[in-house]
């Protein structure tokens, strides 16, 4: 199963390497990695999406680097999370007007036409864009990037949102 | 202050700021600034002959002292022969600061001559480094590199100084204290846990007290003693814990796992209750993990919370320094027991007694054949009457050298426990005779282990710091030799390196030290009084022993700890089942 989780560091040169290297060095997989400034300029967010059942081991290697100042864990469904996609399509004339049709369902907007090819932006869901770009498969997906995730816990006080459970080692 | 110095001068300036005394390395064009100013420093340097030389006395210096060791080595190749050192500490918890010339800052990236990415190469292999690109970041950098280095579990921290950084100058300036928000090591145990503990403890019928270096590194030996009296715990100390307890006192089980005796080994499987006290379960001492202790609930003390729960599962976690937790435990017990007794458990100590007396480590020594390393061991210890700093290399000697030390106080035993690093005592020995200079140290070293670091008794020579050195000459690299001998069916490949090359009697004295050799056992008591007698040169003595001898009791890599071989009659046979994954 995939676990997110927030990873709060110092922004320092070199810490990105520090958290990837400490990842390799331990054996554990990363899924996808974002890395930002935060509100706070003196502090970096990183989304690092894992599998595997280490979680608390991974938690608590994070906190053992001196420039990790908070970690935590959201677990499916508690956090709002967000990625973006861009996708680009094989179109020929003659299926144009069903793709656009397809991609104007998820919202998805065109960012490039091509002689024959579309590309798409789609910002969502991670689960929002994995259906669309199942419903592209099969016109040629050409080209794909994804950002990777970012996610922040719900506010605990906002209506649907449950509290997010905040690990600390 | 306020005075205006190059960064080489603030660099040494920062270190003497800490209390430095003593450092250890080898110049170079990158660092050749900083040591400029170190003659007119009343900081000592120790010219090693190899940088790697240099990183084990640094670490042999903190092991022997507790205070931090410092290395200085320059850029390129300088700094990567500092990386086997450095993990070496990482692996022991041993707190160091290397200090690593670079290149100037404008050719970094670029190939420049003896240009390596020191920063990368040795992130894995430390708890904490940094790059420094400005001049006035030195007295901050320094102030938490030595903080970093001693507080929480401490570790090895190397600082980066490009030289053009070194010949900048600047004003100095105090370094504020240390800010770091993600740096927080807790010190006290959660007391509802504290609690827990000494309730479980009580209900024990056969608990065992695991003790791990990480006890020597806090400094939590008297603490250590009088809670194992206190709450009546029989207590095994690991490799890295030798001397936490001392070896004569009866609650002492001695050494536990892959070459530990009987008793410590087997008590901790027959355990109910494992109190693990800054131990991190180590696969030489848990052997198989999933049979390790299999009916044990255990309590884990430890400072680094990672180690909890990362080997096994902890029924009550405790972080926090070993010191004091161990205070807090005694405070705990003490309002427990009021006038009440600890549980007297005689039935588990009738067992232990049992085991000890059928299982005993023993070694048998024929007057007339070769020389058996325990001997050496044994009648060092005699003489020494535990007085001395302990040194061991890795192979069969440090597992003999463990066994039969005799050790009786914490910093007595220096050795390469998580690393194993082959050539660590004549180094490591240098260091803690720099740092205890009233101490006799004595290094028991490998054959094999001496060749790799010999060139370091030309610095004890040069410098004046008489060490001594047991060269257990067994003509091999036994420890991998017996392990063909066992599972590969004798098949001697690559362990043989002649009991008569080099001749350690006449190279001892082309190092500027006094070479003695004892070829029967009637030499061994003679030559090591010899040795212990001389002290203003240092002392190799070429003990030329039994190539065939092998360590046991062992418990096969990868195996149980069920199944304790007491010696060749209990192997599995060359033709018979070999064990799957020897690692
Ligand atoms: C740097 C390094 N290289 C290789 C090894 C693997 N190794 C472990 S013990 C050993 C043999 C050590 O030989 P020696 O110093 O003669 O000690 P003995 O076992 O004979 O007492 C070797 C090669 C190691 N531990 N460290
Ligand atoms: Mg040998």
């Amino acid at each position: 199963m995939n676990h997110v989780i927030n990873v709060q560091v110092e922004n320092k040169p070199g810490v990105l390497a520090r958290v990837a290297s400490m990842f390799a060095g331990r054996g554990f997989n990363i899924h996808s990695l974002a890395v930002g400034p935060t509100a706070d300029p003196t502090l970096s967010r990183m989304t690092v999406v894992v599998d595997g059942p280490e979680m608390e081991q991974i938690i608590k290697q994070l906190y053992k680097l001196v420039h990790t100042v908070k970690v935590t864990e959201l677990t499916s469904g508690q956090g709002i999370e967000r990625e973006i996609m861009i996708v680009r399509v094989n179109a020929e004339a003659s299926k144009r007007g069903e793709i656009i049709e397809a991609a104007d369902i998820f919202k998805a907007k065109t960012i490039d036409v091509g002689m024959a090819s579309l590309t798409f932006e789609l910002a969502g869901e991670p689960d929002t864009l994995a259906d669309f770009q199942e419903l592209m498969q099969p016109y040629g997906v050409i080209d794909l990037a994804k950002s990777g995730r970012i996610a922040m816990a719900r506010d605990a006080k906002s209506k649907d949102g449950t509290k997010a459970r905040l690990r600390s080692a | 202050m306020s005075k205006t110095m190059t960064g080489a001068q603030a660099l040494i300036y920062a270190l003497e700021g800490q209390g430095v005394d003593i450092v250890f390395g080898v110049p170079g064009g990158a660092i050749l600034p900083a040591y400029d100013p170190i003659l007119d420093s009343r900081i000592r340097h120790v010219l090693a002959r190899h940088e790697q030389g240099a990183g084990h006395m640094a670490s042999g210096y903190a092991h022997a002292t507790g205070r931090v060791g410092v290395m200085i080595a320059t850029s390129g190749p300088g700094a990567t022969n500092l990386i086997t050192p450095l993990q070496d500490c990482y692996m022991d918890s041993i707190p160091v600061v290397a200090i690593t010339g670079q290149v100037a800052t404008h050719s970094i990236g670029n190939d420049a001559f003896q240009e390596a990415h020191t920063w990368g190469i040795s992130m894995p292999a430390t708890k904490h480094n940094y790059l420094i690109t400005d001049v006035n970041d030195i007295p901050e950098v320094i102030n938490e590199a030595f903080h970093l280095a001693a507080t929480g579990r401490p570790g090895p921290i190397l600082v980066d100084v490009p030289k053009d950084v070194l010949a900048a100058t600047m004003t100095w300036h105090d370094a504020p204290p240390t800010k770091l928000p993600g740096y927080k090591p807790s010190v006290k145990g959660h007391p509802r846990q504290v609690k827990a503990a000494i309730e479980m403890i009580q209900q024990a019928e056969r608990p065992v007290l695991y003790t791990g270096g990480g006890v020597i590194r806090a400094e939590a030996s008297a603490e250590l003693r009088q809670f194992a009296e206190m709450a009546n715990l029989p207590v095994v100390t690991t490799l890295m814990a030798r001397g936490a307890m001392p070896d004569s006192h009866p609650l002492s089980l001695g050494m536990s796992g892959m070459h530990g005796c009987y008793t410590a080994t087997t008590a901790i499987q027959q355990a109910d209750l494992l109190v693990a006290m800054a131990a991190r379960f180590d696969d030489r001492v848990t052997g198989e993990v999933k049979s390790f202790a299999p009916n044990a609930k255990v309590i884990h003390v430890d400072v680094d919370p990672a180690e909890i729960g990362k080997v096994r599962n902890a029924e009550v976690p405790i972080v926090g320094d070993a010191k004091v937790v161990l205070g807090q435990l005694l405070h705990q017990l003490e309002r427990t027991l009021d006038d009440a007794a600890p549980p007297a458990r005689t039935e588990w100590f009738d067992q232990l007694a049992e085991w000890q007396h059928d299982f005993p480590l023993a070694f048998d020594q024929d007057p007339d054949g070769p020389i058996q390393q325990q001997y050496v061991i044994a009648e060092l210890r005699r003489i020494t009457n535990g007085d001395a700093i302990i040194v061991a290399g890795v192979g069969q000697h440090q597992m003999w050298a463990a066994q039969f030390g005799g050790f009786e106080k914490p910093n007595t035993w220096i050795n390469s426990g998580g690393l194993g690093t082959m050539g660590y005592a004549v180094p490591a020995a240098v260091g803690a005779k720099a740092g205890k200079p009233d101490d006799t140290v004595f290094a028991i070293d490998g054959d094999g282990c001496f060749q790799m670091t010999m060139q370091e008794l030309i610095t004890a020579s040069v410098e004046g710091i008489p060490v001594k050195i047991a060269v257990m000459n067994n003509g091999a690299l036994g420890m991998v030799r017996q392990w063909q001998k066992l599972f590969y069916h004798e098949r001697f490949s690559a362990t043989d390196l002649t009991n008569h090359t080099p001749d350690y009697v006449k190279l001892a004295e082309a190092m500027g030290c006094v070479g003695l050799r004892a070829e029967r056992p009637a030499d061994v008591g003679p030559m090591l009084e010899k040795a212990l007698a001389i002290n203003d040169k240092p002392v190799v003595i070429d003990f030329v022993c039994d190539p065939e001898a092998m360590v046991f009791p062992m418990v096969v890599a990868g195996g149980s700890n069920d199944h304790v071989i007491m010696g060749p009659e209990d192997l599995p046979r060359p033709d018979g089942p070999q064990p799957e994954d020897v690692i």
